[in-house]
């Protein structure tokens, strides 16, 4: 095992136990981003340690860009968590003692997401991802409201029936694998999995992937299984909602790409890719209308992250190279500019006391540097140049126009239903007549624009390294 | 004995079957609670049983947590819940018991239809556990979506979790069983916790459109 690789398992272990224990939420918060800063260079260092896998763990091109991706923006936001529980503490809404569970929770969360992802065995995987619901669960629920007890509750039983189904969908697939692999661990073990996937058994294949879907679907807040999302979103602290949007449904998804290469790999099975495709298309159109009737802030950005969930799971539902790279791309600028706007909004919800998009007006007057913030993470997102998201939309159109026209047609409109309702919403936000507090702010703008500038470089320039790794994933998910 | 073995396992397996129809028709939270203990020591007795016909004896470890943990331990703790919470008395209306009963038997044959005719290189016996598996599996969901109060929803999961604790005792030599049914354990440990913690006595989910909009911050003038 590399250093790299014991570092991003141990060091959220060892710093849940830490957090556990620190009074101060002060101490707390740096330690916090102390612990995330030091995963967050395991995390980058792991971008050069060699392959390597056993039974347990596994390290290949596909997981260790997730690895960095996600122990970037947890690092981030740890940073953005610090500034913001301060203010939550001033107004009451969090007490020193539930920020201590706060921080350790925080922690497990990544540790829990960095397990599911380098797991090999798919027991390991389905216990990571687990947890990492579990952590989340909890801090959504944090503030003890009833609106956050009633997110948290929702979220806790359409996520363990999730995990359940999940569950039952890889005690299947063990079954079929230990008829060709033999029992014991190996049989678990994906990489052996998909080797051998062609000789497995056609039909058990599939309904163990029918499980999966539904299960690791829910997660990933794939309509019609999204219920949770919104409102675990909408109710909990918002470093907890930028996590969740920009990494928890990723590894969600990831999980489920895993199984979808064993069942690429066996031509008898369902196809996997027209399921994605329609699942993905209903998820797109439906969050698309969805976004004009919202008058939560959080919530409307909750049911973007359904949109774009949904063009995801469309993406790796085409297939193809170049499908496939649009589909990573867009994985990777989601996760960036939703968690920058979700840094924005955490901010302004802070100063203008409330989430209502009506009481909330005249940004650009009132806090000019938030307003730019916030408008530029719009404007990435609805995916207008020179944004990186537009060059993953722009190329998963253009490629689905060459192969599905009119698949591509259904994307288009739904892409374009949730462009008005992004600039229908956000005007009055950033230009109306400034209303409610004027206040200043202490907040920490450089997570937010750190991110922006990640993604407008993306989607100027693309380094060539990066873009050999999105080939290289993208030809092996087929 | 081959044929033996067999029986017992399918005795097991339907025994917990049958308590999943029972769970589904109680309309008292106190009676539910005893079914479901029944369940919990049905489903020790059978994963007991798996491991000795796969001559497994980490089974054994699964066996007792699912007697001790969900057999005594959560129906105590619910019990007392109930109490505190002051709902050991209350009647649950059961929404349309003979509908759900039908869709129940519903779920059992869509279970049979799934299961048995696909993979034929499986043994016959780990197809039939798992068929029934999956019926308690689908009867604890029902009992979830058709239920309002949350410590029936609680054990209509716990009585799904039943489901997947046999299944996973039933898939041949499948690795880390012990370590789920522990990690499984935790997870109910928790969901009771948070019962009890936030008090949550109802689903707050309503038919009453105004109910949702007001705790998803949603009411207001019209845009």
């Amino acid at each position: 095992m590399s250093a790299a690789l014991f570092a991003i398992l141990w060091i959220p272990a060892v710093a849940v136990a830490v957090l556990a224990f620190v009074e101060s939420y002060r101490l707390g918060a740096a330690l916090n981003v102390l612990a995330a800063g030091l995963t967050f260079v395991a995390g980058l260092s792991m971008l050069f340690a060699p392959q390597y896998r056993t039974d347990i763990l596994i390290v290949d091109d596909f997981n260790v860009y997730l690895v960095t991706l996600t122990t970037f923006v947890a690092f981030t936001s740890s940073i953005f968590s610090a500034s913001y529980i301060g203010h939550e503490l001033e107004i009451g809404r969090l007490t020193p003692k539930s920020l201590r569970f706060y921080h350790a929770l925080y922690q497990a969360m990544i540790g829990a997401m960095n397990v599911a992802l380098v797991a090999n065995n798919v027991g390991l995987l389905w216990v990571g991802l687990e947890v990492a619901t579990l952590t989340t669960v909890m801090m959504v629920g944090i503030y003890r409201t009833p609106a956050a007890v009633e997110a948290a509750w929702k979220y806790f039983i359409l996520g363990s029936v999730g995990i359940a189904l999940a569950f039952f969908g890889t005690i299947l697939v063990y079954l079929v694998s230990q008829e060709v692999v033999g029992e014991g661990l190996q049989a678990m073990a994906w990489d052996v999995m998909l080797q051998n996937s062609a000789k497995f058994d056609p039909k058990l294949l599939s309904l163990a992937f029918v499980f999966l879907l539904v299960g690791y679907g829910t997660k990933v807040g794939l309509a019609p299984f999204h219920a949770w999302l919104p409102d675990a979103h909408a109710e909990g602290p918002t470093p907890i909602s930028a996590v969740l949007s920009g990494l928890l449904l990723n590894v969600a998804l990831y999980a489920l790409l895993r199984f979808k290469m064993m069942l690429a790999a066996n031509p008898d099975t369902i196809d996997v890719g027209q399921v994605l495709i329609v699942l993905g298309l209903v998820s797109l159109i439906f969050a698309a209308f969805m976004l004009y009737r919202r008058r939560d802030i959080k919530r409307m950005f909750a049911y973007s992250s359904i949109e774009h969930m949904g063009i995801m799971a469309f993406a790796f539902g085409m297939g193809g190279p170049l499908a496939n790279f649009a589909g990573l791309l867009h994985m990777t600028m989601h996760s960036l500019t939703k968690s920058a706007i979700f840094f924005a909004v955490g901010h302004i919800a802070q100063v203008k006391g409330t989430q209502r998009i009506a009481d909330i007006k005249g940004l650009s007057v009132t806090h000019p540097v938030l307003a730019v913030g916030l408008g530029l993470g719009v404007v990435a997102i609805a995916g207008l140049p020179p944004f990186g998201v537009f060059m993953s939309e722009f190329m998963l159109v253009s490629s689905s126009f060459a192969r599905q026209p009119l698949l591509a047609v259904v994307l288009v409109f739904g892409l374009l239903v949730a462009f008005g309702a992004l600039i229908l919403r956000m005007q009055d936000v950033l230009f109306g007549e400034p209303s409610g507090p004027i206040g200043g702010v202490k907040a920490s703008y450089v997570p937010l624009f750190v991110h922006l500038a990640i993604v407008l470089v993306a989607g100027l320039w693309l380094p060539e390294p990066v873009v050999q790794w999105f080939r290289s994933v993208a030809a092996q998910l087929g | 004995m081959r044929a033996l073995s067999f029986d017992i396992a399918h005795l097991l397996a339907g025994l917990m079957l049958v308590l999943s129809f029972l769970l589904l028709y109680q309309d008292r939270i106190t009676a539910m609670l005893n079914v479901f203990a029944m369940q919990a020591v049905a489903l020790s007795a059978s994963v007991a049983w798996q491991a000795v016909i796969q001559d497994a004896p980490h089974l054994l470890v699964t066996a007792a947590i699912a007697l001790v943990v969900k057999g005594i331990v959560i129906p105590t703790a619910l019990h007392r819940i109930v109490r505190k919470l002051g709902i050991h008395r209350e009647i649950e209306e059961v929404i349309g018991a003979g509908l759900t009963m039908l869709v129940g038997l519903g779920l059992v044959a869509l279970s049979i239809l799934l299961m048995l005719p696909v993979g034929e290189k499986v043994s016959i016996l780990v197809r039939e556990d798992l068929a029934f598996a999956l019926a308690v599996i689908l009867l604890g969901l029902l009992m979830m979506i058709t239920r309002r109060n949350a410590v029936t929803q609680i054990v209509g999961f716990m009585s799904l979790e039943n489901g997947l604790v046999l299944a996973a005792s039933g898939a041949k030599g499948m690795p880390l069983v012990v370590e789920f049914s522990v990690a499984f354990s935790v997870l109910i440990a928790f969901i009771v916790f948070g019962v009890f913690v936030f008090r949550i006595r109802e689903r707050f989910d309503s038919v009453d459109v105004s109910a949702l909009d007001r705790f998803r911050g949603e009411r207001g003038e019209q845009p």
